[in-house]
């Protein structure tokens, strides 16, 4: 598979990514090899053989519906790099 | 716009209606679900992202969504699992929503609706799946920040997905109106759209009349009534003709509905089409569904609005009006068949209801599970006018009024404003002959032919026994008397 120019900016977009000049090529060139590496694995036949989605047979893991307080709301707020005593506060995404 | 230039064009509208889950907890952590709490009190680390938490999904959900399918006769997948949908967004720490692809929980099923002129049409679904919702950011408090409130998120949500089967923006309301009713009939949603715990998006395109193509789709969204989703779908209908009309072509993209002046503004075109990335949710084991499980959900369905309305319509000879202002609020309905178990006589049961009781309602402004009388006061009530105690009249204008300050019966009321009606004839007679000797002329000019003063002399009856006569009685006996 072709990593193209316009493939890695896309992926970059999605990843809120940024590369330019010789980061681009570098990370071009690394995506290439990965890809590669992968790819290796279509060359086993996999026609007739369901997707395996989940590793264990576990099936309906589930909880009752009980409320209970694990995180205080100090607790929530403390790691964030910009909050007042309310919000998470963080840059501007939309101009009003 | 001329109605010739409209008629041209064929609607075709799908919604999208997100409807927030009466769980008490979030769909995968057990964190209060809960509207307007302080901000971000109702967290845990898998609300908030963090990473190394795992998802555990809430039973209830489950049976929520079974219920909704159920309800719209949809088909409930045996086996599914979730799906990771990637996007950035601030107020969603983990950086995806999980919700359902490729397995949503119901598909098929349809919702019928009852449009302007009586007849029923049914809307097809194409599918129910479960999700959760986002947070809530607010750009407008601050002049640097954005603020985000994590309360919401992780909020379980039913994605309830049409097919393009309603053809006018009335269409699009009964629809909305028959969804909210269900949820609510269901007791799965509160379908309050001004709080967002429904919200609906609309897929609007017109077409030529006879072409079998679709027309391209404009989704519409930011409506909080289902009022402004009807007038933004009406717009953008309008909007769509005229610039096809003008020769130009529509682009496919998302369009904000703007209440204020009744407009529909674009928001982002689709030309950076999201690239959401689905792929299966490795953190939530797949869920199944048995038979026996949609059983026990089926045998604790509450009886549907529709089902009512039929029983009402064709058993208890209910007029379609009644019987759908009746059903179309949960708590009115549940009250007219309280009183029915005291009562067989429905029309009267649906009178009250529609008639004393539902102006009381307007006049404090409550809802009917606020109303203070029990139905078993009203079914009283009604029996007092059948065994003719009192008459229709007085037990809404004396009786009814007078039960909202006592603990008495509508009978004990009635005894002590001495209301009952007389039905004794000699009692009777003595009030006729009083009206006689009050009323000399006009006995003579009845006698000498005027017969229309019948109606004078029930008045005058009425009158002299203070409301007691028994009408039908009296009547009968009044008349034997002047003809004699």
């Amino acid at each position: 598979m072709k990593i193209t120019e316009e493939l890695i900016d896309h992926i970059a977009h999605l990843a809120r990514l940024e590369f330019k000049g010789e980061d681009k090529v570098s990370i071009q060139k690394d995506m290439e090899r990965m890809i590669e590496f992968v790819d290796k694995l279509s060359e086993i036949d996999t026609e007739n053989v369901e997707p395996l989605i989940f590793m264990s047979e576990e099936v309906n893991r589930l909880r009752e519906d009980e409320p209970k307080v694990t995180v205080t709301h100090e607790e929530a707020l403390r790691n964030a790099p910009k909050k007042d005593s309310d919000y998470f506060r963080i840059p501007k995404v939309l101009d009003k | 716009m001329e109605a010739s230039i409209r008629d041209k064009y064929e609607v075709v509208i799908g919604l999208e209606v997100h409807a927030q889950m009466l769980t008490k907890t979030k769909a995968y952590s057990n964190d209060v679900n809960e509207y307007g709490s302080a901000p971000n009190s109702n967290i845990s680390v898998v609300t908030l992202g963090h990473p190394g938490t795992l998802p555990v999904m809430n039973k209830k959900t489950i049976e929520f969504a079974i219920k909704l399918g159920l309800a719209c006769d949809a088909h409930i997948a045996p086996a599914q699992h979730f799906a990771r949908k990637n996007y950035f967004y601030p107020d969603l720490p983990k950086g995806y929503q999980i919700t359902q692809d490729t397995t949503p929980i119901c598909t098929g099923g349809s919702i019928v609706i009852r449009t302007d002129d009586g007849t029923e049409k049914s809307i097809g679904l194409t599918r129910i799946h479960m999700e959760e919702d986002a947070g809530k950011s607010i750009h407008d408090v601050d002049v640097y920040d954005t603020l985000v409130d994590l309360n919401r998120a992780g909020t379980p949500l039913l994605e309830i997905v049409s097919e393009p089967d309603m053809r006018s923006s009335m269409e699009a309301y009964h629809y909305l109106t028959e969804v909210r009713k269900l949820v609510r009939y269901l007791d799965i949603c509160d379908g309050n759209m001004e709080e967002g715990s429904l919200r609906c998006d609309a897929n609007v395109s017109v077409r030529l009349v006879g072409v079998s193509e679709f027309g391209t789709k404009v989704e519409v969204k930011n409506m909080n009534s289902i009022r402004n989703v009807q007038r933004a779908i009406e717009f953008e209908i309008l909007r769509q003709i005229e610039v096809l009309e003008a020769g130009g072509t529509l682009s496919q993209e998302t369009r904000a509905f703007d209440a204020l002046k009744g407009i529909t503004i674009s928001m982002r075109s689709k030309e950076a089409a999201n690239d959401y990335r689905y792929f299966p949710e490795p953190d939530l084991p797949p869920i199944t569904i048995t038979k026996e499980q949609i059983e026990t959900v089926a045998q604790e369905m509450p009886a549907l609005p529709r089902a009512l309305f039929q029983r009402y319509t064709k058993e208890y000879g209910l007029s379609e009006y009644d019987a759908y202002n009746i059903t179309d609020n949960k708590g009115i309905a549940l009250y007219y068949e309280s009183i029915l178990a005291h009562t067989k006589n429905y029309k009267s049961a649906a009178n009250w209801l529609m008639g004393d009781i539902k102006s009381y309602l307007n006049e404090y402004g409550i809802e009917m599970d606020k109303f203070p009388l029990k139905p078993l006061v009203i079914a009283e009530l009604i029996h007092l006018v059948e065994e003719g105690k009192v008459s229709s009249s007085v037990a809404s204008q004396n009786i009814f009024p007078a039960l909202f300050s006592t603990q008495e019966s509508p009978l004990q009321v009635a005894e002590r404003l001495n209301l009952i009606q007389n039905s004794d004839e000699d009692a009777l007679k003595g009030f006729i002959l009083k009206v006689f000797e009050l009323n000399p002329d006009e006995v003579a000019r009845y006698r000498g032919g005027e017969k229309q003063l019948t109606g004078f002399f029930m008045g005058q009856l009425m009158k002299v026994s203070q409301g007691k006569a028994d009408p039908k009685l009296a009547n009968g006996l009044l008349r034997q008397l002047l003809d004699a």
